[in-house]
């Protein structure tokens, strides 16, 4: 029991790692432009399939397969927001959350007549990456070599993005523009482009766990998308949306939960247990884990 | 060196600003006056670019302002001191300072300037890591002049810097206005306070409902019996 519970745990920490670099974008969009970005998820999922794509069609190295789907999602990111959202931008919030559900509608229909409705397989690890091996921890618990790579892939990506928000020159101006637009414009700050490099940002990171995703359960598929980045928004809701920390450790939160549910003999209940943690989180606290109201004081 | 020319703002179908003009020289300060609502913030807002004229013409040292977006209005030399001090609440004191130099290419002379800002406002540096959002009223208010002076600006747009702050507050407020006019940087000032603006001002302008109603030499508009009356309360 408690061997398999220990498993569980590495297993809800690996799936949630990759959450967590979902569901930055969310929270990093949403602080910015207060618009929930759904089309975040289909992000995610083109960047599962141009990694495919560069693996299996173009034959190039995972790492660079990995590199070049952040960079493909990156520039897929920022033209989306030019063409959907920018021109949104004054009018009522709920236009351009229309506008992102039809993004998301598009894109993964797109993908669909583009790949087909059956899943599509990863090569085999061991042909692009290494042969998967399984360490023994204490207690029984094991982990693969697979799952570490998944979560040190993701730690370091986050731990980059928190250096880069706290101490470059843009990545403070994206805080102060998260806190204050108009005041952030006043500043000298082209709103605008920070925007840009928002979306950039995000999309990347979601193409990073498009990737790891394919590599770990080994399937890329046009819909999957919708699920994960439900999953990916409820972990930024769940850690107070607008929230970077909040977001890292509300997707960790939310993939142990669900693996936890797992080893209480629990798996169909999975999806249900997810949002279950979200509801009761929010009861107890609306805005989020580590949510702050900003005062817009007057 | 800053010209109003005939602008007109609309909100909707809301007229906030009709056909205002009015100049700004260098090296003085200029009191705009008026009621609550009567476009004194609107017609700062629009020199900044936060909102654009329906009609008519922003100059500032010849060039039109009245396109610009607001990051370029900054790297002009024009920067502004926002109504309700609006310091970013959960960014430190020193990195909204940091904000103040954005548009700064001479990066290297920045930490001296914060040190500048620090030897004027000594209660921002004792505060200089906590969050901004942390500070007293007044210590905001002086944040976010220290970070408005940040950018090094020609000219500095101050929307009511007075505002919600104890009277001896008030009083060392106008009296800094009245030091970075007097170290060369040129003051257009909005208060409610006409007062105590008139009393600083080498000249100013009255408005009300969107129009300038009265404009002269600050000494003649405190002299003024509309402008006693309605605004001085004598």
């Amino acid at each position: 029991m408690l061997s398999n519970l220990l498993v569980q745990l590495i297993n809800g920490i690996a799936l949630g790692s990759t959450y967590a670099l979902i569901a930055l974008g969310y929270t990093m969009v949403y602080g910015i432009i207060l618009l929930i970005n759904f089309a975040h998820g289909e992000i995610f999922m083109a960047g599962a399939f141009v990694g495919l794509m560069l693996v299996t069609v173009f034959k190039v190295h995972i790492i660079f397969a990995f590199l070049g789907a952040m960079l493909f999602c990156m520039i897929m990111g920022v033209i989306i927001e030019k063409i959907a959202y920018k021109p949104l931008r004054r009018s009522t919030r709920l236009a351009a959350l229309i506008s992102a559900i039809g993004v998301s509608i598009f894109l993964s229909n797109l993908a669909n007549l583009v790949f087909g409705a059956k899943p599509t397989t990863f090569p085999p690890t061991e042909e692009i990456l290494f042969k998967i091996q399984t360490y023994e921890l204490i207690a029984g618990a094991q982990i693969t070599n697979l799952q570490i790579l998944t979560i040190v892939t993701s730690a370091v990506l986050m731990v980059c993005l928190q250096y880069f928000i706290k101490k470059s020159r843009i990545g403070k101006a994206m805080r102060a523009t998260s806190q204050d637009y108009d005041t952030a414009a006043l500043m000298g700050v082209n709103v605008n482009r920070i925007i840009s490099y928002t979306f950039a940002i995000g999309s990347s990171l979601a193409a990073a766990g498009g990737v790891l995703v394919g590599i770990y359960f080994g399937v890329v598929k046009y819909n999957m998308g919708f699920m994960v980045g439900l999953k990916a928004f409820t972990a930024a809701v769940l850690g107070g949306i607008g929230s970077i920390p909040g977001a890292m450790f509300g997707g960790l939160l939310l993939g142990i939960g669900e693996m936890l549910a797992v080893a209480l003999g629990l798996s169909s209940y999975r999806d249900a247990i997810a949002f279950g943690i979200l509801i009761l989180v929010l009861l107890i606290k609306p805005t989020g884990l580590f949510g702050t109201q900003i005062q817009k004081k007057v | 060196m800053l010209v109003v020319e005939n602008v007109d703002v609309n909100y909707g179908a809301i007229r906030a600003l009709v056909d205002v003009s009015l100049e700004v020289h260098e090296g003085e300060i200029v009191a705009l006056i008026g009621a609550n609502g009567a476009g004194k913030s609107t017609t700062l807002r629009s020199i900044s670019g936060l909102v654009k004229p329906n009609k008519g013409r922003i100059l500032f040292e010849g060039s039109e302002l009245q396109k610009c977006p607001p990051h370029k209005v900054v790297e002009m030399g024009i920067s502004q001191v926002p109504e309700g001090r609006r310091v970013f609440p959960l960014m430190t004191v020193l990195e909204n300072l940091e904000m103040g130099a954005f548009t700064r290419k001479d990066r290297a002379n920045i930490k001296d300037d914060i040190d500048k800002v620090f030897a004027k406002f000594p209660r921002l540096e004792e505060r200089k890591k906590q969050p901004a959002g942390t500070l007293s009223g007044g210590e905001q208010q002086m944040l976010a002049i220290g970070r408005a002076l940040m950018s090094k600006p020609k000219i500095m747009l101050m929307d009511e810097p007075s505002m919600g702050l104890a009277p001896m507050l008030v009083q060392e407020i106008f009296n800094i206005v009245k030091e970075i006019n007097q170290s060369g940087t040129t003051i257009l000032l909005v208060e409610q306070n006409a007062r105590m603006a008139l009393a600083v001002a080498n000249r100013g302008y009255v408005l009300e409902t969107g129009q300038v109603v009265i404009s002269g030499a600050a000494a003649d508009l405190a002299k003024n019996e509309a402008v006693q009356k309605a605004y001085l309360g004598v």
